[in-house]
């Protein structure tokens, strides 16, 4: 039998990742999204995966889920290669935006993708009712999601994201446009998932949330990792005070009140 | 299987909940059925032309089916983005594809079941008769020239860009080889080369949709085609949508999609 590429408390791992994409125009332009990116999270914890925009961090989930297939390195999700269907039977993945059938009903959406995940129908039918109750949305469960709102649509892709119980579930940027009684139903959902023993890949703008509920973050700007560890390590090791301002040092920006010579800031100098 | 099911579940709700086939279907009945009800100069031939224009008007409905509803499959799921949820389980893109062709193939059979059956009743309400092994024939082997044209508008869908560009070559080349597909040797007897290797070759290469289309064995009422004949006939139009599937996967698996 193959030794498995990774240890089992790593469940997942991105070994020398690189992508690039290349233009379709007559003068062909190479971009590099992701260079050299190594990655590991492991088993039980909540690990924040933080970067400005295009810095690399829908490309790198885009990879980890098989949309995107790397120019050179390995994923793995629990010791399987991402290129195959297996290694995502245990994630669960909600996308920054509300993504799904706006014909069918929260119901038909959970059936399907129960299905899909090869739940026997007694079970599917469990979890379904379950899930439901969990996202306050048992009594819009036969409505078409296209009169939904947006919160009760992010609410529906918690749902699906957890329909088959998985060990570790990818989340981009879930709590983006939702409300502030939104959010906070999100991070109940996240801090539920995280007691229960699962992992948790959370992609996100929101620092101050980011700050609330993980473990260990990872910030990569222009496909690089940056800076790697736990936040209060972080905020220690770059002499800040809060994960806003490592993030700030991090990705090489300067606030105005840095930039500008203390003699300019003093009025009448 | 079950996963290629479950996409085609989906496809297929999918139509039952818009409105394009409906809209076909209530075009094709009621021109039929104002047709039928008109008895030109007390000729009962006239239930012929009646026949032919209604078998055209269900093949050319079927046509806009079959390749309106493929050709928005995988590109709008792109546009909307659902395809990434979907892309996110355990689904290989060869099951995405299948169960796309699936979804939609069933569903050509669906509307192709209730276009007939409107047919029967209309001639049978003029001829006082209902041959139905005739009918099976030309349904089945209409089915299955459907099932080429539905993976060859896959394919474009894959290729091409836009729905609008995928929709309209799919749509010419299929009519072309209906018109034309049996006649393309001959042409190529009057041409000098290379054109007429060229034309030659397309002879041998194309689907020939042509020989699926057997309206004349109901509007004329004529014998039953050979069943070794029949069973021939479909054994050609699944080994072309394998062809075309397989180009379609070839096509989608390396795809990069965001």
């Amino acid at each position: 039998m193959a030794k498995p590429p990774v240890e089992m408390s790593v469940i997942l791992k991105t070994e020398q990742l690189r992508v690039e994409f290349t233009s379709r125009e007559f003068r062909q332009t190479t971009k590099v999204a992701l260079s050299s990116l190594d990655l590991e999270v492991s088993a039980g914890e909540i690990f924040g995966f933080l970067g400005p925009n295009g810095a690399g961090k829908t490309t790198t989930i885009n990879v980890l889920l098989g949309f995107v297939t790397p120019k050179s390195g390995a994923a793995y999700l629990f010791g399987i290669d991402v290129r195959q269907p297996i290694a995502r039977q245990r994630i669960g993945y909600l996308p920054e935006m509300t993504y799904y059938y706006k014909f069918l009903t929260a119901e038909e959406l959970l059936r399907f993708y129960a299905r899909i995940f090869g739940l026997a129908r007694a079970e599917a039918n469990k979890r379904i009712d379950r899930l439901l109750k969990l996202v306050d949305l048992e009594p819009a469960r036969r409505r078409p999601l296209k009169t939904y709102s947006k919160g009760m649509q992010q609410r529906v892709g918690l749902a699906q994201a957890l329909i088959n119980d998985p060990d570790l579930l990818i989340l981009d940027e879930p709590t983006s446009g939702l409300d502030p009684l939104g959010r906070m139903k999100v991070r109940e959902i996240i801090q539920r998932v995280k007691n229960e023993g699962k992992t948790v890949f959370f992609s996100s703008h929101e620092l101050g949330e980011v700050e609330t509920v993980c473990d260990r973050v990872v910030i990569i700007n222009a496909g690089e990792l940056k800076a790697e560890g736990r936040v209060a390590d972080l905020v220690q090791k770059y002499q800040t005070s809060s994960l806003e301002q490592v993030f700030l040092k991090v990705v090489g920006y300067e606030t105005s009140s840095a930039r500008t010579p203390a003699a300019a800031r003093t009025p009448n100098a | 299987m079950n996963k290629i099911f479950a996409i085609s579940n989906v496809v297929l709700l999918e139509m039952y909940r818009r409105k394009d086939f409906y809209v076909l279907f209530i075009v094709t009945a009621l021109i039929t059925a104002v047709m039928g009800s008109v008895t030109f100069f007390k000729d009962a031939e006239i239930v012929r032309y009646l026949k032919a224009i209604c078998l055209f008007l269900i093949w050319a409905s079927s046509l806009f089916i079959a390749i309106g509803a493929t050709a928005r499959q995988i590109p709008a799921e792109r546009e909307s983005r659902t395809l990434f949820p979907l892309m996110a389980k355990p689904v290989s893109r060869s099951q995405i594809l299948l169960g796309k062709f699936l979804g939609c193939w069933l569903a050509c059979g669906v509307a192709l079941v209730i276009f007939y059956a409107f047919f029967g009743c209309v001639a049978a309400a003029r001829e006082h008769q209902w041959p139905l092994a005739n009918y099976f024939q030309a349904l089945a082997l209409h089915w299955a020239m459907l099932g080429i044209v539905v993976a060859m508008t896959l394919l474009g869908s894959l290729v091409l860009t836009a729905v609008s560009s995928n929709i309209t070559i799919t749509f010419i080349a299929a009519v072309a080889i209906l018109l034309v597909g049996r006649y393309l040797h001959k042409v190529a007897l009057s041409m000098t080369e290379p054109s007429a290797a060229i034309i030659t070759g397309l002879y041998y290469v194309i689907p020939h949709l042509e020989l699926f289309d057997v309206r004349d064995l109901i509007v004329h009422n004529w014998p039953l085609i050979p069943w070794g004949i029949w069973v021939i006939a479909l054994a050609y139009a699944a080994a072309y949508t394998a062809l075309l599937l397989l180009l379609s996967w070839l096509a989608f698996r390396r795809k990069v999609l965001q």
